[in-house]
């Protein structure tokens, strides 16, 4: 299978690989997939006190296209709010990498974990 | 060193130089390019003589009688004439066929073909070790069933099953008995005299031949019978119409006849190669070997990298050919049957690869491939969830994942 440039870029250079506390107050975690799917990925969100994503830290078991999808993901949500990082679709990620259709549950599964993050972040802010 | 380096010598072998230097004796004017049926002149003797060559060198290979070797396209129609053939020849005396859950698809298939036929197909399991056992066998054989099919090798784990064994409780309950023997011709003894095996495939591009021709064994004494699938002009006594391949069969035949002479010589450093593999990768923690260790074809390898997703690993590996044991790479993203059928679960499955070395593997490209293969899962490990979970101390399968 032929990966585009940007998923390959992203395969050999993931951008903010890493994992923050997820007990503190600030941190939103989002963990979605399955190991018996073939993918898991983990999303961390970091807000300031003017409820911005300051920083976002992930890891990723799946193929190349999933790790692309989150690392891509974490440069993504970088300074916008909750609710800003909540509209990004699936369908971005999968133009921005060039997705073939057999991966597009990569990029959806990449949307899940910013959703579940910000649910998280939310639900530990008493939102 | 030329890259990417191949280890994939279970998908398919390059043909061996001296294979193709008969070859192309076989096909210009200048050359034997004959119709071997052909009765009336010479270019046809000439073209038969070399079939027949090559119908011996290939019997020689498994010590069969060279009336006993039928040509075909490969061991996939092998397969299909073994089983369909026998069947249907057979099916006044019933309708039952006994295999097991880790055929090759052309065996599984074509029982699947029969099952909607109105045959009935019992499907045995392996053990743990990726085995076929003789018990096994010996308990599902039913007073109706007519035909037994088990392979010798297993294409993705390349464990070998007791085919000597097995023919010993087929032939005694009068039950035809087929074997695939793709993988492990000229790389295990094959002895037809010995193993009471009535029906057995070979490939030729599995051992260093050309693809496109292969060959089914069918045995003489007692004789076995088949339904012919192709029809046509007679060809092969009946059981295979078709104007022989002379250039390809005279490769099959050298192949044989190479892959016999050097089959010893072969398996002693094909099999240190793949020793030297595993000793550069069994200090990763969490790696294990599928598939039982002694019954094994010499150059197969079949590894899970826990917490390593398989198709990221080829991915980082672009300087090896290799092949993941799950079939993810394809459009269904389905785990291997075969590591399921051990009882390997999906996640480990997933996290399967398969190294084939043969005889074009050096010391040096396995050297690479242990270097690139640490360096790969080391990486892919920092970047894992479930590696973290797994060094946390937190047992997989007690998580709830949000399956999708």
């Amino acid at each position: 299978m032929a990966y585009s440039d940007k998923v390959l870029d992203h395969y050999e250079n993931p951008r903010n690989v890493g994992k923050m506390d997820v007990d503190k107050k600030n941190v939103g975690t989002g963990m979605v997939g399955a190991p018996a799917c073939g993918d898991v990925m983990r999303l961390q969100i970091q807000v300031d006190d003017d409820g911005v994503i300051e920083d976002a830290k992930f890891k990723t078991y799946g193929c190349g296209s999933a790790i692309a999808s989150s690392s891509l993901l974490t440069e993504w949500v970088k300074g916008k709010r909750l609710d800003e990082a909540e509209e990004i679709k699936n369908s971005q990620i999968a133009e921005e990498l060039s997705l073939p259709p057999v991966k597009i549950h990569c990029s959806v599964l990449a949307e899940d974990a910013i959703k579940a993050a910000v649910a998280d972040l939310r639900q530990k802010q008493g939102d | 060193m030329n890259k990417p380096i191949y280890f994939d010598y279970l998908a398919t072998t390059p043909t061996d130089p001296r294979v193709v230097e008969k070859m192309t004796t076989c096909l210009s004017m200048e050359g034997n390019f004959g119709n071997p049926a052909s009765r009336s002149h010479v270019f046809g003797w000439k073209a038969e003589e070399a079939v027949e060559n090559a119908r011996r060198q290939v019997a020689n290979l498994i010590n069969a009688d060279s009336r006993e070797i039928v040509w075909t396209s490969g061991a996939t129609e092998s397969d299909n004439l073994a089983i369909k053939g026998a069947a249907y020849f057979y099916k006044g005396k019933g309708r039952h066929i006994l295999t097991s859950s880790i055929e090759h698809k052309a065996v599984l298939d074509s029982c699947r073909q029969l099952e909607r036929e109105g045959y009935e197909v019992t499907y045995l399991e392996p053990t743990s070790e990726g085995l076929i056992t003789c018990e096994s066998v010996a308990n599902s054989l039913r007073d109706d069933t007519i035909l037994v099919s088990i392979m010798h090798a297993n294409n993705e784990i390349g464990t070998v099953n007791d085919i000597a064994g097995i023919g010993e409780i087929t032939r005694a309950a009068g039950v035809i008995f087929h074997v695939d023997a793709a993988q492990s011709a000229a790389k295990v003894p094959i002895d037809m005299d010995k193993m009471k095996v009535d029906l057995l495939s070979l490939s030729a591009h599995k051992m260093y031949g050309p693809k496109g021709i292969g060959a089914l064994y069918v045995r003489r004494k007692p004789r076995v019978r088949l339904e012919a699938q192709m029809h046509g002009g007679g060809h092969e006594r009946g059981m295979r119409s078709g104007t022989l391949a002379t250039h390809q069969i005279v490769g099959m035949g050298e192949a044989a006849a190479i892959g016999m002479e050097e089959m010893e010589s072969e398996r002693d450093r094909v099999m240190a190669l793949r020793e030297r593999l595993w000793l550069g990768v069994k200090d990763l923690e969490a790696v294990q070997i599928n598939g039982d260790l002694h019954q094994r074809l010499p150059g197969a390898l079949n590894i899970s990298f826990s917490f390593v997703e398989g198709e990221s690993l080829i991915m980082s590996l672009k300087d090896l050919a290799i092949s993941s044991g799950s079939a993810c790479t394809s459009a269904s993203l389905e785990p291997s049957y075969v590591l399921r059928a051990l009882g390997l679960s999906d996640e480990l499955a997933h996290s399967s690869l398969r190294f084939s070395i043969g005889r074009f593997t050096t010391k040096e490209d396995v050297d690479l491939a242990v270097e690139q293969l640490v360096h790969s899962v080391e990486k892919l490990r920092d970047l894992s969830p479930l590696w973290d979970m797994y060094k946390d101390g937190i047992d997989l399968d007690s998580v709830q994942w949000a399956a999708h």
